[in-house]
């Protein structure tokens, strides 16, 4: 539902990470990191932003 | 008058007089045209104030919530289905609650009656054969109720309630060519900037008064989260991330329990159709886990289990 209302799916990322994968969880924080880097700066669901009217 | 409210008094009425139940939970006639609020009845002499109509938009399974004594209940599609999730989450036992479904044909929109109409409308009275007359200001119009529905009832498959003690009348067909997500997919198809300006503007004239919340049957914590102080989740002004976060959540907390019955629309002053959130839910829930809410009370709430079968795309 949150990207069906707005949210860029690349800010939604789910993974299963056992606690003993240390390099699957660096390659995914480092991909999560690098997709949200793409999409720029969050405008949703900011508090006291100054929006365009 | 409606055909179904000589039956519904006959039953209330014998009900009581039975002792079977102590409360009975229906409709009654408003002060203001086109509202049916809710009554509880605890006598036989007083069964002649329940009514039915079109507008009885209300979910009376809300009602229900932790009562104490055994109560009856008239109960729409919708309303029962709300029941059965009572039921499966033990807000409400069985055995405490007698059920009198009522087939549905639908309950109509008082702002779309009002906007057609145009003046102020004084009365409106409901034919057998589906047509509307509506007064006000001297003058009278004729409607078709089809017209005049509102949306959740449009796309409804379930007026006929799921489970019941008794009936009121024979069940309703249900038409075979509603398209029930229509509304979702006309959203989906929209580009993501799109639907976020979509509901931007679904929610800028929200006032956070909760009525949506509060006539909801499944909003039935003690504490809401928008209420608590420590921590607090949310902000309370009209900020629009607070507005949108509130939807957000309340629409989460609904997943896999809404029936749709549409009964925080009806409450809405604002007139804001807040199930574009809560239909997408439902639509998923049936896509992902081919799950119902409010069909069976022996099974949880899709959101409640987990098999290791459940699709997991979204995980990488
Ligand atoms: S949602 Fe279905 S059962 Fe509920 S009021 Fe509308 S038509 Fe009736
Ligand atoms: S009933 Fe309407 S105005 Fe009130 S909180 Fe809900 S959506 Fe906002």
């Amino acid at each position: 539902m949150l990207t069906h209302i707005g949210i860029e799916p690349e800010r939604l990322q789910f993974s299963w990470i056992s606690s003993a994968e240390s390099t699957k969880f660096i390659d995914v924080v480092t991909e999560v990191v690098e997709a949200v880097r793409k999409v720029g700066p969050n405008t949703r669901l900011v508090k006291n932003m100054v929006r365009e009217p | 008058m409606h055909t179904y409210i000589d039956k519904i008094r006959e039953i209330a009425s014998r009900l009581l007089k039975e002792e079977a139940v102590e409360m009975v939970i229906g409709y009654q006639e408003g002060t203001l045209p086109m509202i049916s609020p809710p009554m509880s009845v605890r006598s036989a002499e007083d069964v002649e104030k329940l009514t039915w109509s079109s507008h009885c938009c209300i979910n009376l399974a809300n009602y229900l919530t932790d009562i104490k004594g055994k109560v009856a209940v008239f109960a729409k599609g919708c309303d029962c289905r709300s029941i059965v999730n009572h039921i499966a989450e033990g807000k409400v036992k069985r055995e405490d609650v007698v059920i009198i479904g009522v087939p549905c044909n639908g309950m109509m929109e008082r702002r779309t009656i009002s906007n057609i109409f145009g003046d102020e409308i004084e009365e409106v009275v409901e034919e057998a054969d589906g047509t509307v007359i509506v007064r006000g200001k001297g003058r009278e119009e004729k409607y078709q109720k089809s017209d005049l529905l509102r949306q959740c009832c449009r796309v409804c498959v379930h007026k006929n309630p799921v489970l019941y003690d008794e009936l009121v009348a024979d069940p309703v067909a249900i038409p075979e060519d509603i398209q029930r997500y229509k509304e979702v997919e006309k959203i989906e198809a929209r580009e993501i900037d799109k639907r976020w300006k979509f509901f931007e503007n679904l929610i800028s004239t929200c006032i956070r008064c909760y009525a949506c919340r509060d006539a909801c049957p499944t909003c039935y914590c003690p504490t809401c989260f928008v209420d608590e102080a420590q921590p607090q989740w949310v902000g309370k002004g009209d900020d629009e991330p607070d507005v949108m976060t509130f939807h957000i959540l309340r629409a989460f907390h609904t997943a896999g329990r809404c029936t749709d019955c549409g009964a925080c629309v009806s409450a809405c002053p604002m007139g804001i159709n807040m199930r574009a959130f809560t239909k997408k839910l439902e639509k998923d829930c049936l896509d992902l886990w081919d799950w119902e809410a409010g069909l069976t009370s022996d099974m949880r709430p899709a959101l409640e289990t987990f098999t290791p079968s459940d699709p997991e795309d979204n995980f990488k």
